[in-house]
Formats: C-alpha cells, structure tokens, sequence
C-alpha cells in the first residue's frame, strides 16, 4: 500500500491520534481558504516549520537520547545562508538554492565537528559543549555585522512568483486571489511534508533502530557491535541539516531573518517544550505539538495581559502575570511535564489504546511493540566511560 | 596523595600558556599585567565552578540550573551593599570588608536556602537519569531568572566597587587592579578549604566513599542523603558567592547573566575534568589568561578562543585534564 510506505510503517498507531493527525494535515492544506488574513496565515506557517524543526530536534533527543541546544544554531543558520545569499545576489531561485547550500555545508561542518569532539567521552559533554557553540553563535551573528546586519538583522526579496505583489490570475479561486504569499505558503507545505515523511523514513530505517538501541543501552548497543560514537554524530548531523533546511523554510517566509527570529534561546526553549508536549521519541509528537503549542501561545500572551490586567491591585501577582514574564510560565510549564507528562500527548494516546487493547484482547488490534522511551525516561541513563 | 604520583602536566599549562603567548603580546609590562589579571579572573571563574564541580562531581547532578546561583548572589549583593552605603563609600580597605563580608555571607545564604530548595522539588526526582537532569533544571533555570527579573526588575544594576577596591596599583612594571588582588585571596581560601575539607576531613572521607560506594556507607550507619543534600547547598552558596564575585569584576549585574557564566563554567569544568577540585582551578586560570591574552590580541576571537582551547584540551585529554575514574 502506498500510504504504507510513505508512512515507513509507522502508523500513529492509535485512532484517536490517527484523527487528530488527519485533521492537522486537512487544515494545514487548506488553512487559505479556511481562515483568511494575515495573521491565521503567519501562525499556519511558523507551525509548517516547527514542524520540521522539532521533529528533526526529536530525531536526536527523543530517538538518540542525547540533549542539543544548538539546534537552534543550526535552524540560524539555514535561516541566515538564504538571507545573506538573497541580499547580496539579488531575489532570485538560485540565490536561494545556492544560501540552503553552503548554509547545509556549513552545519554538515559543524556538527560533524561538534560531535567528534564532544560524543567521543560522554554524552553529556555534548549538552554543555553544544551551549557554549550556541552562545558563542548567537554573539558572532550580531557582531558580523557587514555580513549579517547585526542585531538589525537583515530584510531581503524573494523571487517574483513568492512576493506578495505577485498575482496568479485575476479570477478569484475558491474565492481566494492566489497570490505570491499563497504560493510561497504552499511551497512551505510540500517542503515540510516531504521533510517530515524523510524523518519518519529515517527513524523506521535500520539506523533508526540502532540510535533506539543507544538510547535504551549504550553499552549493550557497543556490544552487539554498532559503533555509538559514529551512530550518536551522523544522528546529530542528520537533526543538524534538517534544522537548516527548517531555518531556510522560515527565511523565505519571513524575507527577513535577524539574531531574535532563530538563534534567541526562547526559540530553543519552545522547540524543547513542544517536543516533550507532544512525545518524545515519536516524529507524530512534533507535527502535533507544533500545532497545539503554536496556536496556544498566539493566544496565551493575551491571555495573561488579560489575568495581569485583572490582577492590578495586587501590585506583586500583577507582576508575576505580566506578558513580560511569558518565559517564566512557560518554564514552568516544562517542568511540570517533563514531571507529570513525560510521554506527552502521543504517549498518552496510545497508551490508551494499549490499555483498551489488553482489556478486550483481541490478537489483531495488538499493536505491534511500540518504542516510546522506556529506559532512557524513567531509569538510569546508562553511561559507560 | 602521593607527592610522586601527582600528575604535574595540566598544572604546566598554565605557564606553558603564559610563556606561549609573550612574543605576541611583546612588552613585557603588558604582558605581565595581563597575566596577572588573567589568572585574577580565572579565581573568579573558579569559585563559580567549584559549586558545580561538587555538584556535579560528587552527586552526580548535571546542573544547567547553577546559573541561577550565581546570578541570585550577585543581586543580594546589590541590595547589601546598596544598604551600607557608609562603608562602601569609605576609603578605607577595613570598613568596605565589613560591607562585603556580609554581602558575601548573605549572599552565600540565601543561595543555599534557595539551593536546598531547588534539590527539594526540582533536582530530587530525577536523580541518575541525566537526560531529565538537564531538562528539568534548565527548566528550573529559566524559571529562577524571571523570578530574579520580578523581584529586582529586569534591567541592568550597577554594582559598583566599594571606594577602597578601586584603583590600581603598581608592582614592578605591571598595573594590578586593586579587588582583582581581592578576588585572588578569597579563591585561595576557597580552593584551599574546599580541597582541605574534601581530603583531610572525616566529612570529605564519607562524602567520597558514598560517591564510590553509596549502599555501603549507608550501611555502616551514616546518612548519605543529609550530607549529599549538604553538599547541594554548598555548592549552591558557593555559587552565590562566585556570583558577588562576579558581579563586582563586571561592576553591574544583569538577570541573564547567569545564563552568560554557566556556559563559561562548563568549559572550565569540560576543561578541568567532571569533579576534579584541582582539574576546575587549571581550567579557571586557563580560560581566565585566555581570555585576557584574546582580549587584547584579537578581541574579535574573543569569543571562540575559550571553545578553541577546550577542543585542544580535549584532543589530548577526551575526559579532561584530571579525569575522576569511576
């Protein structure tokens, strides 16, 4: 069957989630005609690109078990490749092709660096050591000021065809005027959708059971006889060079891209909460945490103007609520689950349908084993030196 | 420890650095008041990164959370010191000590208060699992910073140094500031008592057999949990304390800087090795001269030369300078 191997087998494997996931494709195809203006439109494709970038973030802490907080280093850099080419060449396909592709070069460098360095001795050396690249980025991005436009960022032009002044036809269709920044929207679409189908083809690939096995067992997995250190670093080239490909989906979006719009730490902590959100260790978790917390935090900061602005007389509660401290409600929120909530949403649903499914035994509605985190979440996270 | 078996290389780094760097710098005077400021900046760096070496090293613990510490000793010293503006604002060395003596001990305080708290609800339930460790307290991280913003404002507030500290003074050839003399001291102490306490007393024994062997000390009787949960919040109040220290080195303090110094610690302890009191210190002096020497030549690459020594570092030593084998 087709949808089976685009799918690679890996079926959300719970009705319920079946559902959902269908009904967030529906909406993301036909967001245009749906909802129209502006702001629906932005929010529909900041979560095409979330999408891709948490997925590729979950391919190397859900799947491989490792914590990297340059990803957004590498989503910058997607991101900064399509600006820098778009500036300097002039709106145009190839100075787009030509920025994705040294951009891609250039995280491939990276990360294949950034591993061989820190995954050689313990995992947990790449967390620090990917903290301190992150850093030492986000500062070279703003001082490189002749090439990046500094904290200014830079603002660029897209292709005719992608331009907003750019009209398909006179005629509306389906009551829509078809113009550039629809074609660019569903440009994002295919790209995302491809994207994603390669990440999920990636994780059900026999490499992608390997980088399972790290993660449950480092040092059974070295054992058997896979070399950990080579699987962990391709891995977090893999996540490396998607996350490039996520940071170009935005630039050409945006037609701006400056330090605050991919590389702020904010951005790392949304991609970390929507995966946890959503499920580790399950691509499904980034597409539906993507969705969720997307669209909630567009309404969310409203929301607590709102509460702060009911708690006014009490001048300390007011200021625990203010939309500034957004970040410190959002901390929390991960907290609370990685505690309560570490399977997240795709866990939680598909161990619904593992309980129903043992409660009325039936051999053919026995889901095959599934392979959310077991080890690496609730035991020890086995470290061999 | 065997004065024999003492491994002497990574302690040579730190001249073997020094000595590199002198034909680039040139003038001798320059070079000699760089050093001497590097290393005054590496104590610094030391007494933040001795609090997580001990956490780390001793518990265990992958605390991204320890930022926190350092940031919150460095706004209680702002409030101290704001408070006992008499002594700060006298010339004489005495009276300022009796305003940042207090700072330093409240501050140290009151991290360990927050710091047993912060084992209590966020580092407890995920003990041995490191991947939920740096989850969790980068979570706790964020949360202590807009904490720290709701409480003293999110805006930059100047620390300044108390009139005493300020200034320069001449030895030899080379200018020395005066609180970076301050600073030298106070990480000596630290060093000092931390690897006193670690190696000669009857309380760094337990601490470091229930690293090797946990079940078997809590069988001969001792409370392992009460003296590892201590040893949190040492390691937080020193933390607190680097962060006074830190604070008055910058002569202002932002919420964020936390954030700035946990990424400069983690390489001083990729540097130094996880848990090696000693291994901190060289790593400290190491990114502190570097910093300086980078500062002044090519402050361009000031940024990626600390991450360039550490990649070198590791080329020759993959668990660091003085790798705790466990």
């Amino acid at each position: 069957m087709i949808l089976n191997r685009l799918l690679s087998n890996d079926w959300p494997r719970s009705r319920v989630l079946g559902a959902i996931l269908v009904l967030l494709l529906l909406a993301l195809a036909f967001q245009p005609f749906l909802i129209p203006g502006i702001k629906a439109l932005n929010v529909a494709a900041k979560i095409l690109v979330f999408i891709v970038l948490v997925a590729s973030f979950d391919l190397l802490l859900g799947y491989t078990g490792i914590v990297s907080f340059a990803h957004t280093m590498f989503f910058g850099i997607g991101a900064y490749g399509v600006a820098v080419a778009s500036a300097r060449m002039g709106p145009g396909w190839g100075a787009i092709a030509l920025g994705t592709l040294v951009a891609l070069a250039l995280s491939f460098a990276l990360a294949l660096a950034i591993g061989l360095f820190s995954l050689r001795v313990r995992a947990i050396f790449f967390s620090m050591i990917t903290l301190a690249f992150a850093a030492a980025f986000q500062t070279l991005a703003s001082q490189l000021s002749d090439l990046t436009g500094g904290e200014d960022g830079l603002t660029f032009k897209m292709p005719e065809v992608l331009s907003p002044g750019f009209t398909l036809s006179e005629t509306p269709f389906l009551g829509l005027t078809i113009d550039g920044r629809i074609l660019c929207y569903y440009l994002l679409f295919a790209t995302c959708v491809v994207l994603f189908l390669a990440l999920l083809r990636i994780v059900n690939s026999p490499f992608g059971r390997v980088l399972q096995a790290i993660r449950e067992n480092e040092f059974r997995a070295e054992a058997i006889g896979y070399r950990v250190v080579v699987y962990r670093t391709i891995s977090s080239i893999l996540s490396a060079l998607f996350a490039t490909l996520a940071g170009a989906m935005l630039a050409i979006w945006l037609r701006y891209n400056g330090p605050d719009t991919t590389l702020s730490f904010e951005i790392m902590l949304d991609v970390l909460l929507i995966v946890v959100i959503g499920g580790m260790g399950t691509i499904y978790g980034a597409a539906i945490g993507a969705g969720l917390f997307l669209v909630a935090q567009s309404y969310l900061q409203d929301l607590l103007r709102l509460a702060s602005g009911a708690v006014a007389g009490l001048p300390w509660l007011a200021a625990l609520l203010s939309p500034d401290r957004w970040l410190l409600w959002l901390g929390l929120l991960f907290v609370l689950s990685v505690y309560y909530f570490p399977t997240g949403v795709v866990g939680r649903l598909r161990a619904l349908r593992a309980r129903a499914a043992t409660s009325s035994p039936s051999p053919a509605a026995a889901a095959p084993a599934a392979s959310p985190p077991t080890k690496s979440m609730q035991g020890d996270y086995v470290e061999n030196n | 420890m065997n004065l024999k078996e003492f491994d002497w290389k990574p302690l040579a780094l730190v001249p073997l650095l020094a000595v590199i760097v002198f034909p680039f710098v040139g003038s001798t005077s320059t070079w000699l008041t760089l050093t001497i400021a590097g290393l005054a900046m590496g104590m610094i760096v030391f007494i933040i990164a001795s609090g997580l070496t001990l956490v780390f090293g001793l518990m265990d613990v992958l605390n991204f959370g320890h930022g926190v510490f350092i940031a919150l000793g460095a706004f209680v010293a702002t409030s101290v010191l704001g408070a006992m503006g008499d002594y700060t604002a006298s010339a004489s060395l005495w009276r300022n000590m009796l305003a940042v003596l207090p700072a330093m001990v409240v501050a140290m305080l009151v991290a360990g208060a927050i710091g047993l708290a912060f084992e209590r609800f966020i580092v407890r339930p995920v003990y041995g699992n490191h991947l939920k460790q740096i989850l969790i307290t980068m979570g706790g991280m964020i949360i202590g910073e807009e904490l720290i913003k709701v409480i003293w404002g999110p805006l930059q507030i100047p620390l300044p140094l108390p009139e005493g500290m300020r200034g320069t003074l001449l030895l030899g050839d080379a200018v020395v500031e005066k609180y970076r003399l301050v600073a030298v001291v106070v990480g000596a102490i630290v060093f000092a008592v931390l690897l006193w306490t670690l190696t000669r007393t009857k309380i760094g024994l337990l601490i470091r057999a229930g690293v090797q062997d946990r079940e078997m000390v809590e069988s001969l009787g001792y409370r392992i949990r009460v003296l590892f949960v201590g040893v949190f919040a040492v390691g937080s109040a020193l933390a607190g304390l680097g962060g006074v220290m830190w604070g008055l080195y910058q002569q202002s303090v932002i919420p964020q800087m936390g954030a700035q110094v946990n990424v400069l610690i983690f390489i001083v302890l990729i540097i130094g090795g996880l848990g090696s009191t000693t291994g901190a210190l060289v790593g400290a002096l190491l990114v502190g001269l570097m910093a300086n020497y980078t500062g002044f030549l090519v402050p361009k690459a000031a940024l990626f030369s600390n991450i360039l020594l550490m990649m070198a570092i590791l080329l020759w030593r993959p668990q660091g300078v003085y790798a705790l084998s466990k």
